[in-house]
C-alpha cells in the first residue's frame, strides 16, 4: 500500500466517526492575507505558548510559600541567610536543577517579547483601522489580553520573592491603599493583614499559574475564533476588495509559514535566554522590607506606570479624617484608568465622530487616515516620556544626567510633547498624501536629465505602474459629517453642544488633500 | 632526644648549627633596631609632613586656606584624618578637575609617596580616622562574605545599586560604582564618608563587619555572569531594551522575510 492510501485510510477511519471531511476541507483552504505585520499576533502567541511550557517546568521546582528558611545551597554568597522558600526555590531552580537557570530566563525573555509583541500588533491594528466595524469587539478583547498581561507579568517576577520585586509588591501595596476609603482595607485583605505578610506570594503564585493562564486561553481563543469568522482583513491593492480576502490558503501555505515562525520564535527566545542574563535574583539578595537597591526598576511594560508615579509632585488632601494621596492616585490609577478606557473605547468614538458604520475589511494606509494616526503617535509620546522617566535613575548615571532634569523635563515633557507629536505626525501624514498625488499626476522622478534643442534641461518623468496608481487612489475619501444646528423647519436641535464638538472633530479628522480624480487626469492629458 | 643525639655527628649538623645561629643572631639585631627605627621615624615623619604641607602649600591651599582651615568653596581638613586624605588623594578625586556637582573618580596626580606626605601633614594637624594597615584589611581572612551582603544590602544597595554598580542621587550626584576599588579605599570611604556619603563609624558597622562587606563587594567583582551577559547588572531597563531591540526586532525582521514575495 503507498503512503498516500494509507493516509486515505486514516483520514477515512476519523471521518467515518466525526464526518470531519467537510469541515477541514473547507477551512483547510482559507485564505490568509499575507503581510509582515499580520505576524506580529503570532509572535504574542507563540510567545505564550512558550510562556505555557516554559512555566510549567519551573511549576515542578518552585515552592510559593514565605515561610522563613536558611538557605543552604550552591550559591555561596548567600550561604546561612534567612530567606523565603519562594526565593530559596527560585535559587534551587536557578543552580541545582538541570537547564533550571535557562528556563528561568526562557520564561522571562518570552515575557518581555510576549508584551512588546502585543504593544507592537495592538499598533498596527490601530494605525491601519483593523479595529472597525465588525472588529470593535476583538479590539476590546485584545485590549483585556493588554492588561491581563501587564497584570501576568507584574505577578510572575514578584513570585521569586527576591529584593527587586519585594519593592515592586510594596508599591502595588501603595497604590492599592491610596484608593480613597476603601484602600487601606483592600491593601489588608489582598495581603492577609499588615505587609508583608505571609499570604500574598501563595496567593498571587495560584493566580499567576491558574487564573489568568486559564483567562488568557479563553480569551485567545476567543481573540482567534473572531479572526478566524470575521476574517482576516488585508492592506489595499488591485483586486483586493471589502467583499474578497487575497491570499495564500491554510493548508499548505500558511501552515507551513506559522509553523516555522513558531519555532523560529522559540529559537530567537531561547537564544537571547542563553546569551544573556534576565532578572539575576541571586544578585539581588531576598526581600526583606528594611533593605532597598538603587536603580529599582519594573520590567518595561511596567515602566510607564512607574514613571508616572515618579513624576508626580507631592498632593495630599486631608478629608473627614482620610489622607487622600493625589500623588499616587492620579498617576497609579486615574491617569491609567483614562487611558486604557479610552483605548478600548476608541472604535465606538472614531464611529461616531465619522458616522461611518459600514463594515471594513480593507485597512488604512496609516497616512490616509491623519487624524488617527497623529493621536497614536500622541499616545506612543505620552508613554515613552513616562517610560523615560521610569528609567530616570538609569539613565541619570549613564549619561552623566541630573534625575531632577529628567524629572522636570519629563513632567513638562508629558503635557508639552505629546500634542507637537500630534500636530507634526498630521502634517507629515498630509505631506505624504501630496507626495502621493504628486507621484499618480506627474510619475516618478527618474533622475535622467534631458537637454532639449533650446537649451533648457528638464528632469525625465516616468509614469508609475497601473497597479501602484490604483493604490494611491482607491482609498475614500468621506468628507466631514454635516450636522446642521437647525432642522429644516429652523428649530433647534437637541444636543448642539455634541453635535459642535461631533462635527468640529469629524472637519478634524476627514481633512486630507484631495486624491487624484479622473477628471483630475484628463487634465493633465490635455 | 634520641634522634638529636643519633644526627649530633652528621656531616649536615655542622652547617645546620650554623644557620640556626645565624638566624638567630639576625632576628635578634632586627628586632633590636626596629626599636631604633622607630626612634628615627619621629625625625623621618616630621620630614614627611613637612613635605606634606610643602605639596599642599602648592596644590590644596589655594581652595582648603593655607592652614587647612577651609574656605568658601572648600571644607576645612583639620580633623579629617589620614584616611580622608588617602581616599581623596588617592583616587584622584582630588585635586578636583572642574567645580561640578561632585568629585570624580579619576588617574591620580600625585605618587603613593606624596600622597602618604599630605596624610602625614593632615593627620598631624588634629586627629583623625587612620589609614588602615596592610594587617587591618585581611578581608579574606577577617570577612564572611554572606554576612557582608546583608550588610551591604542594608547599609549600601540603597545608593550603590545591589551589585555594587554606582546609582544616581538628586542633582546630578551619585554613588559610584564599587568595581575595581581597592579594599583600602572601601574602608576608607566607610569610615570618612567622603562627599555625599555618611559616615559609617565602627559603632555603626564594626571593623570586622566593614571586612564583610570589602569581602562581599570583592566576590561581586569576580562573580561570574552566571545567567550570560550581564546587561550592566542594573535591573530591568536593559533587559527591556535588548527585548525590543534583539528579540522582538529580529523577529519582525524574520516576518519581513517570511511575508516576501518569492521572486
Amino acid at each position: 500500500m503507498t503512503a498516500e492510501a494509507r493516509l486515505g485510510q486514516v483520514a477515512n477511519y476519523v471521518d467515518e466517526r466525526t464526518g470531519a471531511a467537510a469541515w477541514m476541507k473547507k477551512n483547510l483552504q482559507k485564505v490568509f492575507p499575507d503581510h509582515w505585520s499580520f505576524l506580529l499576533g503570532e509572535v504574542a502567541l507563540y510567545s505564550f505558548i512558550i510562556l505555557l511550557l516554559s512555566g510549567t517546568f519551573l511549576t515542578f521546582w518552585f515552592d510559593p510559600s514565605q515561610r522563613e528558611v536558611i538557605y543552604e545551597g550552591s550559591y555561596a554568597p548567600l550561604e546561612g541567610i534567612k530567606m523565603s522558600a519562594a526565593y530559596a526555590s527560585t535559587l534551587h531552580i536557578s543552580f541545582e536543577v538541570r537547564g533550571g537557570l535557562l528556563m528561568r530566563q526562557i520564561h522571562h525573555w518570552a515575557a518581555l517579547i510576549f508584551m512588546a509583541a502585543i504593544v507592537a500588533h495592538l499598533m498596527r491594528v490601530f494605525f491601519t483601522g483593523a479595529f472597525r466595524k465588525p472588529r470593535e469587539g476583538n479590539w476590546i478583547i485584545g485590549v483585556g489580553l493588554l492588561t491581563l498581561g501587564i497584570v501576568e507579568g507584574f505577578l510572575g517576577y514578584s513570585l521569586p520573592d527576591d529584593l527587586l520585586s519585594g519593592t515592586g509588591i510594596r508599591i502595588a501595596e501603595a497604590i492599592i491603599q491610596a484608593i480613597p476609603v476603601v484602600g487601606s482595607y483592600l491593601a489588608y485583605f489582598a495581603f492577609g493583614g499588615a505587609f508583608p505578610g505571609e499570604a500574598f506570594i501563595p496567593r498571587i503564585y495560584t493566580v499567576h499559574v491558574l487564573l489568568l493562564p486559564g483567562a488568557f486561553l479563553a480569551l485567545i481563543t476567543a481573540h482567534l475564533m473572531l479572526v478566524w469568522y470575521q476574517k482576516h482583513t488585508q492592506y489595499p491593492g488591485p483586486g483586493r476588495t471589502e467583499k474578497n480576502v487575497v491570499g495564500y490558503p491554510l493548508m499548505p501555505v500558511y501552515m507551513a509559514k506559522a509553523g516555522g515562525f513558531f519555532f523560529i520564535v522559540f529559537g530567537v527566545i531561547a537564544f537571547l535566554s542563553a546569551v544573556a542574563s534576565i532578572n539575576p535574583i541571586w544578585l539581588y539578595g531576598p526581600y526583606t522590607p528594611g533593605q532597598i537597591s538603587a536603580g529599582s526598576q519594573p520590567d518595561w511594560y511596567m515602566g510607564w506606570l512607574d514613571g508616572l508615579v515618579r513624576m508626580a509632585p507631592p498632593l495630599e488632601s486631608h478629608y473627614f479624617g482620610y489622607t487622600v494621596s493625589w500623588n499616587i492616585l492620579i498617576p497609579g490609577l486615574i491617569v491609567p484608568g483614562i487611558l486604557f478606557t479610552g483605548m478600548a473605547l476608541y472604535p465606538f468614538i472614531e464611529s461616531w465622530i465619522t458616522g461611518d458604520k459600514r463594515e471594513h475589511h480593507l485597512l488604512d494606509r496609516p497616512r490616509n487616515a491623519p487624524n488617527r494616526t497623529a493621536l497614536g503617535a500622541m499616545s506612543i509620546t505620552f508613554m515613552i516620556v513616562a517610560l523615560i522617566n521610569g528609567g530616570n535613575d538609569i539613565i541619570a548615571t549613564h549619561f552623566d544626567l541630573s534625575i531632577n532634569q529628567i524629572m522636570w523635563g519629563t513632567r513638562f515633557g508629558i503635557f508639552i510633547l505629546p500634542p507637537i507629536a500630534f500636530v507634526v505626525t498630521k502634517r507629515l501624514c498630509l505631506s505624504l498624501q501630496r507626495a502621493d498625488r504628486e507621484l499618480v499626476l506627474h510619475g516618478r522622478e527618474t533622475g535622467r536629465l534631458l537637454r532639449l534643442p533650446h537649451g533648457e534641461f528638464v528632469e525625465v518623468h516616468e509614469p508609475i505602474s497601473p497597479e501602484k496608481a490604483y493604490l494611491l487612489t482607491s482609498h475614500e475619501q468621506a468628507p466631514a459629517l454635516e450636522l446642521p444646528e437647525v432642522d429644516g423647519r429652523g428649530v433647534k436641535r437637541a444636543g448642539a453642544i455634541r453635535n459642535k464638538i461631533r462635527s468640529r472633530m469629524s472637519v478634524a479628522h476627514s481633512e486630507a488633500i484631495p486624491k487624484v480624480s479622473a477628471d483630475d487626469l484628463k487634465e493633465i492629458e490635455h | 632526644m634520641k634522634r638529636l643525639s643519633r644526627y649530633r655527628r652528621h656531616k649536615a649538623a655542622g652547617p645546620a648549627l650554623l644557620i640556626f645561629a645565624l638566624l638567630a643572631i639576625g632576628t635578634t639585631f632586627s628586632v633590636a633596631s626596629a626599636t631604633t627605627t622607630a626612634q628615627t621615624t619621629t625625625a623621618d615623619r616630621s620630614a614627611l609632613i613637612e613635605e606634606g604641607r610643602q605639596i599642599f602649600l602648592k596644590g590644596c591651599s589655594s581652595c582648603h586656606g593655607l592652614n587647612s582651615e577651609g574656605g568658601a568653596i572648600a571644607p576645612s581638613l583639620v580633623g579629617v584624618g589620614a584616611a580622608s586624605v588617602d581616599f581623596q588623594v588617592g583616587t584622584g578625586r582630588m585635586p578636583m578637575a572642574d567645580m561640578s556637582t561632585q568629585a570624580m573618580r579619576k588617574e591620580p596626580l600625585y605618587t603613593p609617596g606624596e600622597t602618604a606626605a599630605l596624610a602625614a601633614y593632615v593627620a598631624s594637624l588634629a586627629p583623625g580616622p587612620e589609614i588602615p594597615t596592610e594587617e587591618q584589611l585581611n578581608y579574606e581572612r577577617d570577612g564572611s562574605t554572606a554576612e557582608g551582603g546583608e550588610l551591604f544590602r542594608n547599609n549600601c544597595a540603597m545608593c550603590h545599586n545591589f551589585a555594587g554598580q554606582g546609582g544616581a542621587l538628586t542633582q546630578g550626584k551619585y554613588a559610584p560604582t564599587l568595581m575595581g576599588v581597592e579594599p583600602k579605599h572601601i574602608y576608607e570611604a566607610m569610615v570618612t564618608g567622603p562627599q555625599s556619603m555618611p559616615v559609617f563609624s565602627d559603632k555603626t558597622i564594626t571593623p570586622e563587619e566593614k571586612m564583610s562587606i570589602i569581602k562581599w563587594i570583592k566576590a561581586a567583582e569576580a562573580e561570574p555572569n552566571l545567567g550570560g551577559a550581564s546587561l550592566g547588572r542594573v535591573g530591568p531597563v536593559t533587559e527591556g531594551l535588548l527585548a525590543w531591540t534583539l528579540g522582538l526586532g529580529v523577529l519582525i525582521g524574520v516576518a519581513v522575510w517570511l511575508a516576501m514575495k518569492a521572486r
